[in-house]
């Protein structure tokens, strides 16, 4: 049974401030119920995550970002074609691109949550900047979490901290 | 060869342009090329900004972590560095390869086979089918996967199908779709249960009509226009990568085996565990690559290819019978013993998808894999070593731990440092071949780009720190003024700053 809400959060644990998507997945294992939730874990984006995007009522994926002007930002994703190729990973709205182009119809209403990276450095720790982020941005989420509505979501759209 | 374009003379009268990044690769690597005057080339170079902390990650810790702290080394291929670990850590506990339990043997190759599987087919389908269907100078907007999905819709699927199944092999056998615990010292922590092979094998049948179909594409795109598809980024070198006994195609465990340019066996059924008695690593100061070259060559002559192309190049025959025929065929299509063909790795990399979607077939029907003694002991030793053929060629893995099991040396030589000659090698025949005396422009030298992603480098940086990957090309001329100028920023917008 797919349940109706995914929560992806992607990064690698030994590679700095890039921990924070999958640290943030492990708080929310920890604190929340997930009889509706997924939990979804990965290094980076790729095609065949489109298809983990099949009959989701919400998706909400967390990313380790350096761009990020705030402690966290909070975006509503749209299908995107993906013209910069940097590396092997994709962005999320190329995925979503992607399940639009495999599926013939729009991809499930999902979110981006970033979370202010510093350092991703391999074999490096979390850096103390990024560890008081991931805090506001846990508290974020589980806020998120508890009412996991399309509309509730998107009234916190832009809504940094 | 182009080793005259490696270092040029008088660079101060020389126009410079830089590449930077390479897209489509992991990772961070640039291209510089010098100009004369007439826009000839006069120095041309990759350089890979390589992480060299990979040694000083792993030292420190105690050996049964790696298995799964090495996974972390690389988002990309994360069940390679797995296994060469484990393979490694074997021999730490006292056991060497042929003692290892046979479901803790077959139930690593099937994971093994997924891996290769999922990374080629994302490498084909996602990075390189895009240059290959619409021609490596075409518009930049059609060089991505979305626009492969929507020209080429059925085949845009396969692509996303085959990488998802070679993902659902890995999380069947390592419960877990990242950061597994397959591989453990002297075998692994579980055998597949009768509904995980059932859940596999509906597919397998698919996915090798898939594979199969990959290489008819492939074999039709390459032979449409030979000449070019046989001289593009081509050169001709050394091969190195591990056989069976019989020399038959393997993937997982062997020996090392090395041909030159002309099919002449250099070394063979070597033991990998004295590597450094063959191999060596030379260091330039120009780059912090390092590059390996095969001592009985030496420096000059002794550098090689590993990978796909040098794997089916190698090898004697594969042992499913699909494959083979592909190989046979592959084979046939050139005149000489070994296919020198860099664009050809594309080919020799969709027969071995081939062969591990037949391969996964025959495990998944092997009752072994359901097996339950899994592993096994023998005496602590003090040193191992553990080499696999990773999907992008030989990896090396080769630990020293002392009397509390704590790693006190380890040297990691992977496939991407062994190419790293060999790319620089078609870098500079693409630039004195096809750049050369021509105005550049991005598509033009996107060949460079070309040349590069079919060796499928993986740059050791699997971070992805969006907005940080923006591409530059400036030219400038003999007097230092900026003369032209691309910038692609990191949403894809290309912009053109030229002649102010």
């Amino acid at each position: 049974m797919i349940k109706p809400i995914l929560v992806f959060g992607y990064g690698n644990l030994s590679r700095g401030d890039d921990a924070l998507g999958p640290l943030l997945l492990e708080h929310i294992e920890g604190h929340c119920c997930l009889d509706d939730i997924e939990l979804l874990n990965d290094f980076q984006l790729q095609i065949e995550h489109a298809l983990d995007l099949e009959n989701r009522a919400l998706v909400l994926f967390i990313d380790a970002s350096v761009a990020c002007e705030d402690a966290f930002d909070f975006a509503l994703l749209e299908p995107a074609r993906d013209k910069s190729y940097t590396t092997h990973a994709m962005s999320p709205a190329a995925v979503l691109a992607v399940y639009q182009s495999i599926k013939n119809q729009a991809p499930p209403p999902c979110f981006l949550l970033s979370i202010k990276a510093e350092k991703l450095e391999l074999g490096e720790g979390l850096s103390a900047q990024a560890s008081g982020n991931l805090e506001l941005a846990c508290a974020f989420a589980m806020q998120l979490l508890k009412k996991p509505d399309l509309k509730t979501w998107q009234k916190q759209i832009n809504q940094p901290s | 060869m182009y080793e005259h374009l490696e270092t040029a003379k008088n660079q101060e009268n020389l126009k410079r342009v830089v590449v930077d990044p390479v897209s489509r690769v992991e990772g961070h690597g640039k291209v510089t090329l010098l100009l004369d005057a007439d826009n000839k080339v006069q120095q041309a170079r990759l350089h890979i900004v390589e992480f060299r902390g990979f040694e000083r990650f792993i030292q420190g810790r105690p050996y049964w972590e790696l298995p799964v702290l090495v996974q972390r080394l690389c988002g990309i291929c994360p069940v390679s560095h797995h296994l060469a670990a484990a393979k490694a850590i074997d021999q730490l506990v006292g056991v060497d390869p042929e003692n290892l339990p046979v479901s803790a043997d077959k139930l690593r190759r099937l994971l093994h086979f997924g891996q290769v599987l999922q990374s080629h087919a994302l490498h084909f389908f996602h990075l390189s089918s895009p240059d290959l269907l619409f021609g490596f100078e075409s518009d930049i907007s059609k060089r991505s996967i979305i626009a492969v999905l929507a020209a080429y819709p059925d085949l845009g699927l396969q692509g996303v199908k085959l990488r998802k199944y070679g993902q659902e092999v890995i999380r069947m056998v390592s419960g877990k779709r990242i950061h597994g615990t397959s591989a453990i010292p002297g075998g692994v922590n579980k055998s597949l249960t009768k509904a995980e092979r059932d859940y596999l094998l509906e597919d397998i049948d698919q996915m090798i009509a898939w594979s199969s179909a990959s290489v008819t594409l492939i074999k039709k795109v390459h032979c449409s226009n030979l000449p070019y598809y046989d001289d593009f980024a081509t050169i001709r070198t050394n091969y190195l990568g591990l056989t069976k006994p019989d020399g038959g195609l393997e993937l997982y465990h062997g020996g090392l085996r090395a041909k030159n340019a002309e099919g002449e066996t250099i070394m063979d059924h070597v033991d990998y565990g004295q590597y450094n008695d063959y191999i060596h690593e030379e260091v330039r100061s120009w780059t912090y690559m390092k590059f390996p070259y095969l001592l009985s060559m030496g420096k000059e002559n002794g550098w090689y290819r590993v990978g796909p192309l040098a794997r089916i190049n190698n090898c004697d025959s594969i042992n499913t019978p699909l494959a083979e025929a592909a190989r046979v065929d592959f084979k046939a299509h050139s005149k000489e013993a070994m296919v020198h063909s860099t664009l050809a790795f594309h080919w020799a990399r969709l027969i071995e998808i081939l062969h591990c979607a037949e391969s996964i077939k025959l495990l998944l029907n092997d009752p072994d894999i359901m097996g339950h003694d899994l592993v096994t002991q023998g005496e602590k030793r003090f040193e191992g070593v553990g080499v696999i053929e990773a999907p992008r060629g030989t990896l090396f893995h080769h630990y020293q731990v002392d009397e509390n099991d704590i790693v006190t040396k380890a040297n990691l030589i992977v496939s991407t440092t062994s190419n790293n000659m060999a790319m620089n090698e078609s870098v500079r025949q693409v630039a004195a071949e096809y750049l050369s005396g021509r105005e550049l422009t991005e598509p033009l030298l996107n060949n460079l780009e070309v040349a590069i992603r079919a060796y499928d480098p993986c740059l050791s940086c699997a971070t992805h720190a969006m907005g940080k990957m923006p591409l530059q090309l400036e030219l400038i001329d003999v007097e230092g003024k900026l003369i032209d100028k691309l910038v692609k920023h990191s949403s894809g917008h290309i912009e053109r700053l030229a002649n102010d």
